[in-house]
């Protein structure tokens, strides 16, 4: 089966200005949303202690809000995770001496509700500061893998597709983290991986295209580098749909079986793809093409690698 | 001819998926829950306490699969984690403090993949339950009582070397030395000089005095800090050894941290309350010269301080320490023959024993008393801000009476309860931490949750797969086929090389897998759409294959050795559960590399290569 029986002809250079408005809009509306609302960062980066524990039949959750709130937690967030039998209690970083204490307290009066056991399922505790080291980590290691992609694609290929590449990649990330301002998601240390994997991810999108436009722009020296473009976009259309499509469907298995503690981490996932593949068709391209890139202007790809390549086979 | 690889190619990708097939095995048969019997210095498990224990737990109808009795103990195994800490405790109780009795998951796999070291992967805290503790060592603690040690030391120095000093005090980070002239201060600064090079002296004339301000260097303190974290880890792992784990993790993280991770133990507060326990012993004589109630009034005399009792009463007790808790060479709880409260049996070393034999038989008659010192975590403001430090409590424990000569073996009494004699002689043995420790983060997970992330984790590889599987068939027919004949070789060796290496298999690495699973095939994509490209350009079969993947190569290489980048990243900067990712999507990386394009072509030139065919299935 095929997407296209010939090569398709697209016209995707032709609406590059809309494409460009709404980048640049979902953008600034992510920013928007971070400014504003920022993160929900979860509790890896806040710090505070959080219990899960599972009842053995359906419970109600305003008695046991109630009871928590008598034995002192004032401000315990209380919610059923995943299902009706498994309460999430959260508790927010305390002053205090024994703070790694606090669990088993709350452990005992969940335990004493309607009679019936809790199992402990999942119990955390981090300081607050652990959190913000934690925090201050991500953020670097985000920065670093920026950096080492945007030396290596500087040297694969030239600077302005590099820089097309970085900013497409600033572009998701941007439009994913904002989704998670805007609906308040939990932000937690796996989202920070998913962050780093759709980094990758959109990069690898992104880098096939831009192997095929330079191919082309040898191949095809007298064309116009938006009709380059445009069949380089083309002819790697099938092949972008395809990968993501297949992509999109582990994570989508990840998202509805993986259980509550990787839900948020698929989520993040399946966004971005989603603006990933949109990315690299549109912005990363677009971008090259502002930066006026043409058949010149390309770094030659050295002849002796793909020989020593071909006899490895 | 085209598309025809050499025999030993084919030979090797054969032999790798084989040795890939053997070494994902394990992981098959899967693991029980278990518990590991270990003997200790003076007690030995033999067939005896395999028989003792079978029938115990027969008696109390706790069934279990096996037991066999093996170089390193007895392991018995049972069918799920419930049973196996049911039995735990009632083989604690049974064997008492001589054995070690520690939680474990061992492979149950057949012993001929034992033998080649072919184990199932090691799974994370968040898969098969446990604890995990960061801990920071309170290094402030530390430097305070360096200082401490400084000015006792510089005191003892000068006041043998006959220099007369004004003062010795300490200020913050600071010493401060006072003398009436400034030859005294030369003198008294070479004399430090001979003895340590870890301190900055500076001259200051002040207070009408001429001063020694002394600082700990940047290398001193760096070395002190170093030491107490070291000696921390140490003095956990000893006392992790006594909580009776199996494959506990005790490392250094940054530069004072601990990370401790106890799989199987569920138990947290015991735990917590034995790792961060800094608890000692010390042993003093009473002062009987003065009265309490006169010290009390504020006249206590120079060579005595006042303690407070467990009861609340004060008593007096000499400065001079007979001696501390590390001249302990091993303790055991128990009972007392005559009272029947509980006790700790002690040994000692050779000083210890020959400081005891020296002063009971000094003091006989005499009263002396246990002094209990513990660190317990406080929260102070400090400039506004909340710090987080500890605190020293002392507390007499025992005064008791000397009745007799002794040495090296004694037993104290006075514990309130045999939970409390087990505890002490737990810490007692394992030794005192270098620097009181604060638990800053801590995981337990459940074994019911562990369970259930790997049944989850689980179904949600093989349902991924399934459809990319499914998808990639219809699309692309025969190589579709071959590609997630491909697909399920990566699988293989991805579990492979996790269960070859060791290396912690977490929730977020079985999604780095399926994540491997999604974009694995995007290098055949890459290749497929390419030969169906020259296809349609009019070129033979034969030379649309050969060029499709020679074409693909470049692209491919680019497009993983960026993803493999950002997975290398994550790995040195992430923690815990986020290196579980880096490291499944790395080797998923460089694996899906091998089968995708190795492994494709290679089914592909034995299907189609060196014949003359008119039409591919693509």
């Amino acid at each position: 089966m095929q997407f296209f029986k010939e090569e398709p002809h697209f016209d995707f250079m032709g609406v590059r200005k809309i494409a460009i408005t709404i980048s640049i809009l979902m953008v600034l509306a992510s920013i928007g949303a971070l400014a504003t609302k920022g993160l929900s960062f979860g509790l890896d980066f806040t710090g505070g202690t959080l219990i899960e524990v599972g009842y053995s039949k359906d419970v109600d959750l305003p008695p046991i809000r109630a009871a928590l709130e008598k034995a002192g937690f004032r401000d315990a967030v209380v919610q059923h995770f995943g299902t009706a039998q498994d309460v999430l209690v959260r508790i927010a970083p305390q002053e205090g001496q024994n703070a790694s204490l606090l669990g088993d307290k709350v452990l005992k009066v969940l335990n004493g509700i309607s009679g019936d056991h809790a199992k402990m399922r999942r119990q955390e505790f981090v300081g607050p500061q652990v959190g913000s080291e934690l925090r201050d980590d991500g953020g670097l290691a985000m920065l670093i893998a920026l950096g080492c992609i945007l030396l290596y694609v500087m040297a694969r290929f030239e600077y302005r597709f590099a820089l097309g590449s970085i900013i497409a990649l600033l572009h998701d990330v941007t439009i994913t983290l904002g989704c998670f301002a805007l609906f308040q998601w939990d932000f937690d240390l796996t989202v920070l991986a998913a962050v780093l994997a759709v980094i990758g991810y959109s990069l690898n999108d992104t880098i096939v295209v831009f192997d095929r436009i330079r191919e082309n722009f040898r191949k095809l020296r007298r064309l116009p580098p938006t009709e380059v473009v445009n069949r380089s976009l083309n002819q790697t259309l099938s092949r972008t749909i395809m990968t993501s499509f297949t992509t999109m469907l582990v994570v989508v298995a990840m998202f509805l079986f993986g259980g509550q503690l990787i839900h948020s981490f698929a989520l993040a996932l399946m966004i971005g793809i989603f603006v990933g593949t949109y990315s690299s068709i549109y912005v990363a391209s677009t971008l090259a093409l502002a930066m006026n890139i043409t058949s010149n202007s390309l770094v030659p790809v050295k002849k002796e690698g793909e020989g020593a390549e071909q006899k490895m086979l | 001819m085209l598309n025809q690889y050499p025999t030993w190619k084919y030979l090797l990708i054969l032999f790798t998926v084989l040795i890939g097939a053997i070494y994902a095995l394990p992981n098959i048969y899967g693991s029980n829950p278990a518990l590991q019997i270990s003997a200790t210095r003076t007690t030995t498990v033999d067939t005896r306490t395999e028989a003792q224990l079978g029938s115990l737990l027969k008696s109390k109808k706790i069934p279990f699969r096996s037991m066999r009795l093996g170089d390193d103990g007895l392991l018995i195994r049972f069918s799920n984690v419930e049973q196996q800490l049911k039995a735990s405790d009632l083989v604690k109780k049974e064997l008492g403090d001589n054995y070690t009795v520690a939680l474990n998951l061992a492979p149950a796999s057949p012993t001929w993949l034992t033998d080649i070291h072919a184990l199932p992967m090691y799974l994370g805290l968040d898969l098969r339950g446990g604890l995990h503790f960061l801990m920071a060592v309170d290094t402030e603690t530390v430097i305070r009582q360096a200082y401490e040690r400084y000015s006792n030391d510089f005191r003892g120095l000068l006041r043998g070397k006959k220099i007369r000093y004004l003062a010795i005090n300490q200020h913050g980070q600071t010493l401060k030395l006072k003398f009436r002239t400034a030859a005294l201060r030369d003198q008294a600064k070479n004399a430090i000089r001979s003895q340590t090079h870890d301190l900055t002296l500076h001259d200051e004339d002040a207070e009408g005095a001429y001063l020694i301000i002394g600082r700990m260097t940047k290398k001193a303190l760096h070395n002190l800090e170093l030491h107490a974290v070291q000696q921390n880890v140490i003095t956990l792992r000893n006392r992790v050894n006594e909580l009776g784990v199996a494959e506990p993790v005790i490392q250094q993280q940054g530069d004072s941290h601990i990370v401790v991770q106890l799989p199987g133990i569920q138990d947290s507060a015991r735990a917590k309350k034995i790792l961060s326990a800094t608890a000692t012993l010390e042993f003093r004589l009473v002062d009987v010269d003065h009265t309490v109630a006169s010290a009390q009034a504020g006249h206590v005399p120079p060579g005595s301080r006042l303690y407070r009792e467990r009861n609340g009463r004060y008593v007096l007790l000499k400065k001079r320490v007979i001696i501390t808790g590390d001249r302990i060479t091993h303790a055991s709880s128990g009972f007392d023959q005559n009272s029947g409260s509980p006790t700790v049996m002690i040994s000692l070393d050779g000083a210890g024993a020959r400081s005891m034999a020296r002063t009971t038989k000094e003091n006989l008659k005499k009263p002396m008393a246990v002094v209990f010192i513990e660190h317990k975590p406080i929260t102070l403001m400090v400039d506004g801000k909340k710090v987080a430090t500890t605190r020293k409590v002392e507390e007499v424990i025992n005064v008791a009476t000397i009745q007799g000569v002794f040495s090296s073996r004694f037993q104290i009494t006075g514990l309130s309860s045999p939970k409390e004699s087990q505890n002490l002689a737990l810490l007692l043995r394992a030794g005192a931490l270098a620097a009181p420790i604060r638990i800053v983060e801590e995981r337990t997970i459940g074994p019911s949750l562990g369970q259930d992330n790997i049944d989850r984790g689980t179904r949600s590889v093989i349902i991924g797969m399934l459809m990319v599987v499914v998808f990639m068939g219809v699309w692309y027919r025969g190589f579709g086929m071959v590609a997630n004949l491909a697909l399920v070789m990566n699988l293989v060796l991805i579990v492979a090389l996790l269960s070859l290496l060791q290396a912690t298999l977490t929730m977020p690495g079985i999604a780095g897998i399926v994540l491997t699973v999604g974009m694995a095939v995007d290098a055949n994509v890459l290749i497929f759409e390419r030969i169906r490209e020259e296809l349609r350009l009019g070129n033979t079969p034969q030379s649309s294959i050969q060029a499709g993947y020679d074409k693909a190569l470049s692209t491919i290489a680019d497009a993983n050795i960026t993803t493999l980048i950002a997975a290398v990243v994550l790995y040195i900067f992430g923690t815990g559960p986020i290196k579980g990712f880096a490291i499944t999507l790395s080797i998923g990386i460089v694996t899906s590399l091998f089968t995708a394009i190795m492994g494709t072509r290679a089914i592909i030139n034995l299907i189609v290569g060196g014949r003359r065919i008119k039409k591919l299935s693509i």
